[in-house]
């Protein structure tokens, strides 16, 4: 395993200073591009940051050898390349909240673990209150998390937000009226691509072979097992295979003859505008009346917005205009400052939207498939601890603790994990 | 803007209609065992292709409207009245 380690060479500042006096000609690619071989013990399907991270911790946590990535486009080039890379630990329900926390915790260490900068910024994750009933609410789940464990949450009132955010619009004309906040300070935003790539290279280096242009067109069952996978390049046989396909969850599992999910395929927007000089110093959430509008500002200016899903099933990653125009108003609602910054790119993702708002890590009715989805909006920040977890369940073929209660089956215990009590309606959550 | 053509209005934008969602689901008797009800409540196909959804015209007549929309494209290839009842209506005044 060292040998293999070895093989590249460690990023260093003495790498960016002799790169820079010769031309940046020294650098090598990240990580190969091997051929598939006919057999592996795991085999991920899903080259995402959550496929990525499962390959990474059964290598490092798990000592597993024979591991690949399928991926059916190129890594980086679907969910996590096309989120708003928020990152907060500020669940209520037990269960995510332990596993949120875990995530966060990875995040603080990651890009001195991986050997590559994730650009992880804790700049705090400020949530806007507009009601004493608000203030209230969030004061109930931010005193939860810091007696189980997140002890950076925080209640800020009126005079502490105004010092610390001063442009936001406090005028007695808003529509909604801000009268303090929620804030998380550990939380933050990090660099989505060098999340995917810092985890591909790590894993890569431990001699997982992470396969691209690879689709999954076929699932060869023996009885309660999978066999193998009939791919674009070929079949591939698996002892273990884990899916973590979030936005095609259902497709696969289709395939796999598994019938129906408590999942349903929806799509969620992300804005970027024209760079801009530093303004948004944290994470801005607010949320009023069902509309979300969620801001911060990118390490090159741009500004990185988001808002609610469009409302009804879609496989397509394209979004509408109505959402469009209803991000712009909640940002004019809070920040009017912005009214003559011009948008550079819009795009959409497709997600699993569960039917509680929350993932599945969980066993399958198959003996040597396991399952990652349901990430609904809020995959991003919980990639670390999703592959923490998925790996640790695929390696000793039992749920830990903390995800015991991620499982396909909780709806029928009663036991959903609906952090906002909308109930099983997917487009709510 | 998906527009989707009322029966009783006309086209019209997708903004004046409610998403209802999988127009497929038929729930069970009340006295249906429980699985039966869990599978109605939480499971979904999640069709990528044409499936058929419930909309209702909440800016409009507010007829709840059974369309056939292929999630891939957006494309929509049918609408009709949700209820029954008001299919038939429809069809009789035609």
């Amino acid at each position: 395993m060292q040998a293999v380690r070895n093989r590249k060479s460690r990023f260093s500042a003495w790498d960016v200073f002799r790169n820079g006096l010769n031309g940046q000609r020294g650098w090598r690619r990240q990580w190969r591009d091997p051929e598939p071989k006919q057999r592996y013990d795991i085999v991920i399907v899903g080259g995402g940051l959550h496929g990525l991270a499962t390959a990474y911790y059964l290598a490092k946590e798990h000592k597993r050898k024979s591991i690949a990535v399928l991926e059916r486009g190129w890594i980086g080039g679907g969910n996590a390349g096309r989120n708003t890379t928020i990152v907060r630990s500020n669940y209520f329900l037990p269960g995510n909240r332990e596993f949120y926390e875990h995530s966060l915790r990875l995040w603080e260490n990651l890009s001195h673990e991986l050997n590559y900068n994730v650009m992880f910024s804790q700049r705090s994750h400020v949530t806007l209150c507009h009601s004493p009933g608000a203030i209230a609410g969030m004061a109930r789940a931010y005193n939860t998390m810091r007696r189980t464990g997140t002890p950076d949450a925080d209640i800020w009132d009126l005079a502490t937000l105004k010092r610390e955010i001063p442009y936001l619009d406090y005028g007695p004309t808003a529509r909604f009226p801000i009268i303090g906040a929620a804030v998380q300070k550990r939380a933050g935003t990090a660099r989505h691509d060098a999340v995917a790539w810092g985890y591909a290279r790590a894993a890569d280096s431990y001699g997982i072979d992470i396969i691209q242009n690879c689709e999954v067109t076929g699932i060869v069952r023996q009885g309660g097992k999978i066999v193998s996978l009939e791919t674009s390049r070929g079949s591939i046989g698996a002892e273990r295979v884990g899916f973590a396909v979030a936005g095609n969850t259902s497709r696969l599992w289709d395939m796999a003859g598994l019938g129906q999910l408590p999942i349903e395929t929806h799509k969620l927007q992300a804005f970027v505008s024209e760079p801009l000089k530093p303004l948004v110093d944290q994470v801005i959430v607010f949320g009023v009346g069902g509309t979300q509008f969620y801001i911060s500002q990118s390490d090159k200016g741009g500004l990185v917005f988001g808002g609610s899903l469009d409302g009804y099933k879609s496989y397509a990653q394209r979004g509408n205009l109505p959402v469009v125009q209803s991000v712009a108003e909640a940002a004019m609602s809070i920040m009017p400052n912005l009214g003559r910054v011009k948008l550079l790119r819009h795009w959409a993702g497709a997600v699993d939207m569960s039917m509680d708002g929350s993932h599945f890590i969980c066993k399958t009715p198959l003996d040597n498939l396991y399952l990652n989805a349901g990430w609904n909006y809020g995959g991003f920040k919980a990639s670390p601890a999703s592959g923490w977890y998925f790996a640790d369940l695929i390696a000793n073929d039992r749920p830990h603790n903390v995800i015991a209660n991620a499982d396909l089956h909780r709806f029928e215990r009663g036991a959903a994990n609906d952090e906002h009590g909308h109930g099983a309606d997917p487009k709510l959550h | 803007m998906i527009r989707i053509d009322c029966p009783f209005c006309g086209p019209r934008d997708h903004l004046e209609f409610a998403y209802g969602g999988d127009g497929s689901i038929v729930h069970p008797p009340l006295g249906a065992p429980p699985q039966e009800w869990y599978d109605a409540v939480f499971l979904r196909r999640n069709i990528a292709g044409v499936q058929k959804e419930t909309w209702q015209h909440v800016h409009g007549c507010r007829t709840w409207l059974l369309v056939e929309r292929n999630t891939l494209t957006h494309e929509i290839h049918s609408v009709e009245p949700a209820h029954p009842a008001v299919k038939a209506a429809l069809e009789a005044r035609q």
